[in-house]
């Protein structure tokens, strides 16, 4: 062993400066947030809980082209179709399995109208699984509840896509 | 009547520490987290509470309403012994140490012995719940907390021993009063990194944690262990930390004595002085347990055998040539 890493040794050197970039560190600036307080900023691409959106006009999006449904690589996706009296095509059932669900988010790529986006929410578990079966209406109800967020997100992700 | 009214006393005494004592460890685990998450920029627990100081209290309120889980093959009157055993020997060797001149629960003449002796049998409530708890992690855990507190048992022991060659008393208060001129620290300042590193392999803290090395072990002596006897054995531990720093305060770092005895700092008073000098330690303990990595097992009784306790022994020889041939011994009347 050499004399200066003897001494080092013995004298607990590097321990000692270690103790010293502690003690430095603690009072630096910390990296961890208060979260249920404060949250951390999301990326507009951010691939959270699911929506169906509308129109302005108040008319759904989904044209039940079954897309999002042939698509996705877990097969989480379920819809039923029928012709509306007006003759447009709608949907009759969308159900999403979120348990199933990856959150790649090529359902929200793969439509051509809008309608089923990913939102920023992500805070939405739940005491049981059937609760995570969303049908149609919670989609719906989700897409209304988020339209301000992700109408903004489209617009922000729009260049990229 | 009269032994009725000197036993109400007494209990009253008692509370009077207990109680301190289990606050301040309440206390001090909620300050061990906020500094290891302080020296990893975390926040640490900051919720419950101001500052989170309730967090530990929140804590023991979960664990107290938890299902205690008693394993079907352990033996079952040690398996319940054991954290008990660990609780009351933390806390029983509280009665010794002295605050200031008066404020002492037992003023015996033994009292750095009686430490010693309690703070050595703390071993047993690990070996106890090891063994009972008829598993192969937990009993690991406990062979390893055997050996481990044994080895730096001794050089503690040796390490005493150089404190009291040169106050030439066994009672605390006597050591303490030795120190009015100078503390220990300086005379003795190797004394006190070995005293350190012992203290914390004798209370299993990094990097001797080896008992509950979680990647080996998942939690050593403890992991068969749910509810209430989980968080007796874990109160237990850090009313044991929180001793050895008492025990470094007064051996090293001159008790209640002041830093200087000059104004300002001898108007604070002894007690006062007295914890902010364990508060110091702690949060030595603390820094130390957020920068380390564990040992391993071989290094660790390497360290403790072949160099701690030579050194302390060799420093002994040192200590007593030194005061022999100055002629500076304490010689006291028997």
């Amino acid at each position: 062993m050499k004399i200066s890493r003897f001494l080092k040794t013995i004298f607990l050197l590097e321990f000692v400066s270690g103790l010293l970039i502690a003690i430095r560190e603690m009072f630096r600036s910390k990296k961890t947030i208060n979260y249920p307080y404060e949250k951390g900023s999301l990326s507009p691409r951010f691939r959270g809980e699911h929506a169906l959106r509308r129109y302005p006009s108040g008319e759904e999006r989904c044209i039940a082209c079954k897309l999002c449904e042939a698509v996705c690589p877990a097969q989480a996706i379920t819809i039923e179709s029928t012709e509306r009296q007006d003759g447009s095509r709608k949907t009759t059932r969308y159900d999403i399995d979120m348990l199933k669900c990856i959150y790649c988010g090529l359902c929200q790529e793969s439509c051509p109208v809008e309608a089923i986006v990913q939102g920023p929410n992500f805070e939405f578990s739940t005491e049981t699984r059937e609760e995570l079966y969303y049908n149609k209406e919670k989609l719906m109800d989700n897409g209304d509840r988020w339209e301000d967020v992700l109408a903004k997100n489209i617009r922000l992700d729009k260049p990229y896509r | 009547m009269e032994y009725l009214s000197t036993l109400t006393n007494e209990l009253y005494k008692i509370a009077f520490i207990i109680i301190p004592v289990l606050i301040s460890v309440a206390l001090v685990v909620w300050l061990d987290r906020r500094i290891w998450g302080a020296v990893q920029k975390r926040k640490g627990p900051n919720v419950v509470g101001p500052f989170g100081l309730l967090q530990t209290v929140a804590d023991a309120l979960k664990y107290i309403f938890k299902e205690v889980i008693i394993p079907a093959s352990s033996n079952k009157v040690i398996f319940i012994l054991a954290p008990i055993v660990t609780m009351t020997l933390a806390l029983v060797a509280w009665a010794v140490i002295p605050f200031s001149d008066e404020l002492v629960l037992a003023n015996i003449n033994v009292g750095i012995l009686y430490l010693f002796a309690v703070s050595s049998l703390g071993v047993y409530g690990i070996i106890m719940g090891g063994w009972a708890s008829n598993s192969k992690y937990p009993f690991l855990g406990a062979i390893r907390s055997a050996a481990q507190m044994v080895s730096y048992e001794v050089s503690i022991g040796i390490i005493i021993i150089n404190v009291l060659l040169c106050v030439g008393s066994l009672n605390l208060i006597d050591i303490v009063n030795a120190q009015q001129n100078l503390w220990f620290v300086v005379p003795l300042f190797p004394m006190f990194v070995v005293f350190l590193i012992s203290a914390l392999a004798e209370t299993n803290r990094p990097p001797f944690d080896l008992p509950e090395a979680e990647a080996e072990l998942v939690s050593g002596y403890q992991t068969e262990y749910s509810g209430m006897m989980y968080a007796m054995f874990w109160l237990g531990e850090y009313a044991n930390i929180l001793l050895m720093c008492a025990m470094g305060a007064i051996l090293f770092l001159g008790g209640w004595l002041p830093l200087i005895d000059i104004f300002p700092f001898n108007a604070v008073p002894g007690p006062l002085w007295m914890i902010l000098k364990i508060l110091f330690l702690f949060f030595l303990f603390a820094l130390i347990k957020a920068i380390v990595p564990r040992y391993r097992y071989d290094q660790l009784m390497r360290l403790g055998w072949k160099i701690l306790l030579p050194f302390s022994l060799f420093y002994v020889v040192l200590t007593s040539s030194y005061l022999f041939y100055f002629d500076k011994l304490p010689v006291r009347a028997l």
